[in-house]
C-alpha cells in the first residue's frame, strides 16, 4: 500500500495520507482530480469496488466534504478518496462513467444534501422524499425537529428522562462519585 | 331549489380529483363513500363473532415492526391458531397491521391499501411511533400520531412489541370486535374531509385519485 501512495504522490497531491488502520487509508485530493484519480485506482491499482459515496456538511467552513470509499480485492485494502466542493454551489463531476451503479448514490445525495452531479442520469428523480419543498434535509441548517413540530401532530404528554440521571435516582441512590485522580501533568 | 343550485351540490358531493391529470380523470371514480349501517341486533351480534374468528391481516410491512409478524406468522407463535391469515391483496385483507414508523412515502401507500380494502376493515398499530412518534418524533420524515391519517383500532405500545405482545393486541381486537367497537371504516367515511385534508398536508405530490375504490 505505502508503494501505491508513493506512486500516486508522484503524479498528484494527496495530502494528507491518515492511515487510519492497517487496511483503511485517506488520501484528499482537489475537486479537478477526482476523476483523474479514481479512474487511474480503478484500472492500474486493483481498486475496482466502490463501495460507498457519501457526503459530510461541515456548515462552520462553507464545504462539504465528499467520500468516494474504493476497495481493492488483491490486497484487501479500503481507500476513502476525500474531495472537498463549495456548499453554496454545490456541483460535482459524475462518476457514472467509471462505475455505473454510481448514478444512485449521486441521486440520493442530491436528494438529501442538494449537491448536483450534472449529466448522471435520473439524478433529479426523488428518492426518498416525495415532493418535497424545503432546504434538503440531511444539511446541517435544516431544523428536523422545528419541521417535525410544523407538520406532523404532536400527542402531549411526552415526557424524556436523561438516563444517567434516572438510573442515578431510581436505583443508586447512595452513589458516591469517584474521587479524581491527581495527575502530575494537570 | 333551483336546477342550478342542485348541480352544484352534487358536484360538491362528488371527489374532485385533482391529482390526477384531466385525461386520466374520467377513468377513476369520484364517488364518495358512503357509511355502512348494522345488521338487526341478533344478526349482527352472530356476524361479529364470525369477523372475530376470521382476521385476514394484509401482508404489507410499513416498517421495521412488519419483523415481529415473521416470528408470528410461522410455527413458534403461530398465529393460524388465533384464525388469523396472511393476504397478499388488499382486496381479502381485514386487518391493517401498521409496523412502527410511517414515513411519508409509505403513508401515501398505506392511505391507498386502506382505503382498497373490503369493509369491515381493522387497523393494529404496532410500536410507539405510531403512537406519538417514538424514538422518531423529530424526524423530517416520519408522521408523529397515526390517528390523524386513517383511524386506529388498537395500540401495541413498545419499541419493538414482542410477539406475545402483538397476539394480546390480536385478541384485544378480538374483544372489541365481537363488542362492536369496531367502527373505524364508517368513522373514516364520516370524518372523511378531516382525513383527507391532514394527508393532503404531508403528501405534497397527491397523484392518486381522493378516494381509491
Amino acid at each position: 500500500m505505502e508503494q501505491i501512495l508513493k506512486r500516486i504522490k508522484e503524479k498528484i497531491e494527496i495530502e494528507p495520507v491518515t492511515k487510519q488502520k492497517s487496511d483503511l487509508y485517506f488520501i484528499t485530493v482537489a475537486k479537478e482530480h477526482i476523476e483523474l484519480i479514481l479512474s487511474y485506482l480503478k484500472d492500474y491499482e486493483g481498486f475496482t469496488h466502490l463501495a460507498f459515496l457519501q457526503a459530510v456538511d461541515y456548515l462552520e467552513d462553507n464545504k462539504f466534504q465528499l467520500t468516494y470509499m474504493l476497495y481493492n480485492y488483491n490486497i484487501k485494502v479500503n481507500l476513502g478518496i476525500k474531495v472537498f466542493i463549495n456548499r453554496e454551489k454545490s456541483e460535482m463531476t459524475s462518476i457514472h462513467k467509471l462505475w455505473s451503479h454510481a448514478w444512485q448514490y449521486q441521486r440520493e445525495l442530491h436528494e438529501l444534501f442538494g449537491i448536483d452531479f450534472p449529466d448522471s442520469p435520473r439524478v433529479h428523480e426523488s428518492f426518498v422524499l416525495e415532493g418535497w419543498e424545503e432546504i434538503p434535509p440531511m444539511r446541517r441548517d435544516f431544523d428536523t425537529l422545528e419541521y417535525s413540530e410544523r407538520t406532523y401532530y404532536k400527542r402531549p404528554g411526552r415526557s424524556t428522562n436523561d438516563p444517567q440521571k434516572y438510573m442515578k435516582e431510581k436505583l443508586y441512590k447512595n452513589y458516591v462519585e469517584a474521587p479524581k485522580i491527581r495527575r502530575d501533568n494537570d | 331549489m333551483e336546477k342550478k343550485d342542485i348541480n352544484e351540490i352534487e358536484k360538491k358531493m362528488k371527489l374532485a380529483n385533482e391529482g390526477l391529470p384531466e385525461k386520466e380523470r374520467i377513468l377513476f371514480s369520484d364517488v364518495r363513500p358512503s357509511t355502512v349501517g348494522p345488521l338487526n341486533k341478533h344478526l349482527e351480534q352472530f356476524v361479529n363473532w364470525v369477523r372475530a374468528r376470521s382476521l385476514w391481516l394484509l401482508a404489507f410491512g410499513t416498517g421495521c415492526g412488519a419483523m415481529e409478524l415473521r416470528p408470528l406468522m410461522t410455527s413458534r407463535f403461530d398465529m393460524s391458531r388465533f384464525g388469523i391469515a396472511p393476504r397478499p391483496t388488499p382486496r381479502q385483507a381485514s386487518v391493517f397491521v401498521i409496523g412502527g414508523y410511517a414515513s411519508i412515502k409509505t403513508i401515501k401507500r398505506i392511505v391507498r391499501s386502506y382505503e382498497q380494502m373490503q369493509g369491515p376493515k381493522f387497523v393494529l398499530a404496532l410500536g410507539s411511533c405510531t403512537i406519538n412518534g417514538g424514538m422518531y418524533y423529530d424526524s423530517y420524515n416520519t408522521i408523529n400520531r397515526l390517528d390523524y391519517y386513517i383511524p386506529v383500532d388498537v395500540y401495541i405500545a413498545g419499541c419493538m412489541p414482542r410477539p406475545e405482545a402483538l397476539i394480546a393486541g390480536f385478541n384485544r381486537l378480538k374483544e372489541k370486535i365481537q363488542a362492536g367497537e369496531c367502527d373505524g371504516m364508517n368513522k373514516y367515511v364520516e370524518n372523511f374531509d378531516w382525513y383527507k385534508k391532514n394527508q393532503k398536508q404531508i403528501i405534497k405530490d397527491w397523484n392518486m385519485p381522493d378516494y381509491n375504490w
